[in-house]
C-alpha cells in the first residue's frame, strides 16, 4: 500500500449521489486528476437516500471516515433531496458530539458534475486528515 | 388566555375528587368513554382502562405515582386506523401527550373526538416500587407531598429530569403546580373542547383568574428548577458515557432484546428496519465476518442498533424514561436518550409534542440552514 506518516492507510467510505458527485468522481477519472485510492465509492442515486444507518454501519465495520457527496444546495437533480441528506447529516454529526465520538470523521461535500479537480481535492483533503487522526476507535472495538 | 375553574378538593380527598369529576363527564353524557388509569384490583399496579360505565371510575386514580406504560402507545394502536367514534375523554401525563402529539404528526393517531386531559405531573416510581408504596400509602399522600417541594429518589430515573412536569398541549389541565391540593384543584380549559368538558359538568369558568396566575408564576419557577437539574444531569451524562470507550462499557450489558424499541411510545417505524431481511444472514455471511474482523459479538451490531433509534427518534424523544424502565439489565438509556434528544431538538428548535403544527425536524428542511454542512 501507499506510504502515509506511520503506515495507516485509511479506509473511507464515499455514499456519492448519480448526479453530481459521482459524475464529478467520473469525470475525474477521465481527466486523469490524480487522488488517493482510499475512497471507497458507492453510487446512490440521490445523497437523499443515505440513512444515517449506513453512516454508523459503515463506521463501526472498520471505516476510518465517512463521505456523502451531493450536488450543490439548490441544484438537487430530485429537487430536495440534498436538503434532507444536510439535516440528516447534522443530526447525526451532533448525536456524535453528544456522545463524545468523532463527529469530524462525517463528511460531506457538495460537488457538481462539472467539478472533477474539486472531487480530486475533496479525497485529498479527507484522506490527510484521516491519516492524522490515525485508526478510528469505533472499527477496532469487537464488542460494539 | 385560558378560563380555568376550581374543582372543591372535600376533607383533602384528592382522589376522590377527580373522580367525581370524571364521574359527572361519564354520567352527565359530556363525554361517551375515558381512557383513564384505573388501580388494579390487586392493588400492585395502576392500569390504564378505557371505561364506559361511571361507577367504574370509583377505581380510577390518576395522581397514583405509576406508569407502566405510555398511554401514547395505547391510543396509537386504538386510534391509527380509524379516529374514535364517540367522545371519548383521555387522562394524560404531560409526557403521555406530548407522545400522542408527536404520533399524530406520525399519522399514527387520530385526535378527532377525543377531549385531552392532562395532569400536572408529580412524576411516578417503576411498577415494582409502586407496588411497595401502594402496600401502605395512597395517591393523595404522593400528589399532596410531591407539590410542597419533597424530592422523592425514588421517582423512576426519567420523572427526575423531567423537561416538562405540565401538559404542552391538553384540552383541560388538571393544576396542582401553585395549588393547595387539599383545598381544590384548578381546572384550566386551553381549547374549546375544554371549555365544553367545564360547562358540560356545571363548573363556572372564569377568565383571567388569581388562581391560574399563581400556577403560572410556579409553573414558570418550576421549569426553571428543572432546567438547572438538567444542565448538571446532562454533565454528569456526558462524563459517564462520552467516547467509545465508555459507550461500548454502557451497552456491554445489552442483549438486543427490543424491550426499549417495544415500549418506546415514537419509535414510529411500523416495520423496524432490524427486523427485515436485511439482518437475515447466511452462515457465510456471520464467519466472513468474523475471519474478516477476527472476532465479532452476538448477537451483532448492537451500538448499531441504538445509534441508529437515536438518529430515528431523537428529535421526537419526548424523556417518558419509558426505555429505561424496561430495560432487562439497567442500561442507562433515558440518560443517553436525553442526553442526545435536548442537543439535536435545540439543534432544530424543536420541542416535541408542543404544537401540532410543527414539523417534525426529519421531514423538513430550510433552505438557509445549517450550512457549515459541507463546508471546506
Amino acid at each position: 500500500m501507499a506510504e502515509g506518516g506511520n503506515g495507516f492507510e485509511p479506509k473511507i467510505i464515499g455514499f456519492l449521489c448519480n448526479w453530481c458527485t459521482g459524475a464529478a468522481a467520473d469525470l475525474a477519472g477521465t481527466t486523469r486528476a490524480q487522488y488517493p485510492p482510499n475512497l471507497h465509492p458507492i453510487r446512490v442515486m440521490c445523497s437523499g437516500t443515505v440513512d444515517p444507518v449506513y453512516l454508523i454501519k459503515a463506521l463501526l465495520s472498520g471505516a476510518d471516515s465517512v463521505l456523502v457527496g451531493g450536488c450543490h444546495p439548490g441544484d438537487c437533480h430530485y429537487v430536495s433531496g440534498n436538503y434532507k441528506a444536510r439535516r440528516r447529516i447534522a443530526m447525526l454529526k451532533n448525536i456524535f458530539e453528544s456522545l463524545g465520538l468523532d463527529a469530524d470523521r462525517i463528511w460531506t461535500r457538495w460537488i457538481s458534475a462539472s467539478e472533477g479537480p474539486e472531487f480530486a481535492a475533496a479525497v485529498r483533503e479527507i484522506t490527510e486528515e484521516t491519516k492524522k487522526k490515525g485508526p478510528n476507535p469505533l472499527a477496532a472495538d469487537w464488542a460494539l | 388566555m385560558a378560563k380555568s375553574a376550581t374543582l372543591t378538593v372535600k376533607d383533602g380527598q384528592l382522589r376522590a375528587s377527580v373522580n367525581g369529576l370524571l364521574k359527572d363527564l361519564l354520567g352527565k353524557g359530556v363525554v361517551d368513554a375515558i381512557l383513564v388509569p384505573l388501580a388494579h384490583p390487586a392493588g400492585n399496579n395502576v392500569v390504564q382502562t378505557l371505561v364506559t360505565r361511571p361507577d367504574y371510575l370509583d377505581q380510577a386514580d390518576v395522581l397514583a405515582p405509576v406508569m407502566p406504560v405510555n398511554a401514547a402507545r395505547i391510543l396509537q394502536a386504538m386510534t391509527r386506523l380509524t379516529p374514535a367514534n364517540i367522545k371519548t375523554a383521555v387522562v394524560m401525563r404531560p409526557c403521555e401527550l406530548r407522545a400522542l402529539v408527536e404520533l399524530v404528526k406520525l399519522r399514527q393517531a387520530q385526535l378527532d373526538n377525543l377531549y385531552l386531559i392532562g395532569i400536572d405531573c408529580p412524576g411516578a416510581y417503576s411498577v415494582s416500587d409502586y407496588a411497595q408504596f401502594a402496600a401502605d400509602k395512597s395517591s393523595d399522600e404522593f400528589a399532596g407531598a410531591a407539590w410542597n417541594g419533597q424530592e422523592d429518589p425514588k421517582l423512576r430515573a426519567g420523572c427526575r429530569v423531567c423537561e416538562y412536569p405540565v401538559p404542552l398541549l391538553a384540552d383541560l389541565t388538571i393544576g396542582l403546580v401553585g395549588v393547595d391540593v387539599k383545598e381544590g384543584l384548578l381546572l384550566i380549559a386551553d381549547s374549546e373542547k375544554g371549555e365544553e368538558l367545564l360547562s358540560g359538568v356545571e363548573l363556572a369558568a372564569e377568565d383571567k383568574s388569581k388562581a391560574a396566575a399563581k400556577r403560572d408564576t410556579e409553573v414558570k419557577k418550576l421549569l426553571g428548577k428543572m432546567e438547572g437539574i438538567r444542565k448538571k444531569f446532562f454533565e454528569e451524562t456526558r462524563a459517564e458515557t462520552g467516547g467509545a470507550e465508555k459507550l461500548s462499557e454502557v451497552f456491554g450489558p445489552c442483549i438486543r432484546c427490543y424491550n426499549c424499541r417495544t415500549v418506546c411510545p415514537v419509535c414510529y417505524c411500523r416495520e423496524c428496519f432490524f427486523d427485515s431481511p436485511t439482518f437475515e444472514l447466511e452462515a457465510e455471511k456471520y464467519l466472513g465476518t468474523a475471519e474478516k474482523r477476527g472476532a465479532v459479538r452476538l448477537p451483532a451490531d448492537t451500538l448499531l442498533f441504538h445509534l441508529t433509534r437515536m438518529t430515528h427518534m431523537g428529535t421526537m424523544c419526548v424523556g417518558c424514561g419509558a426505555c429505561e424502565e424496561a430495560c432487562p439489565n439497567g442500561i442507562p438509556l433515558l440518560k443517553i436518550f436525553q442526553l442526545i434528544g435536548d442537543s439535536v431538538q435545540k439543534l432544530f428548535e424543536y420541542v416535541p409534542g408542543r404544537s401540532l403544527e410543527e414539523e417534525l425536524p426529519p421531514t423538513a428542511f430550510r433552505e438557509d440552514e445549517l450550512q457549515w454542512i459541507g463546508e471546506k
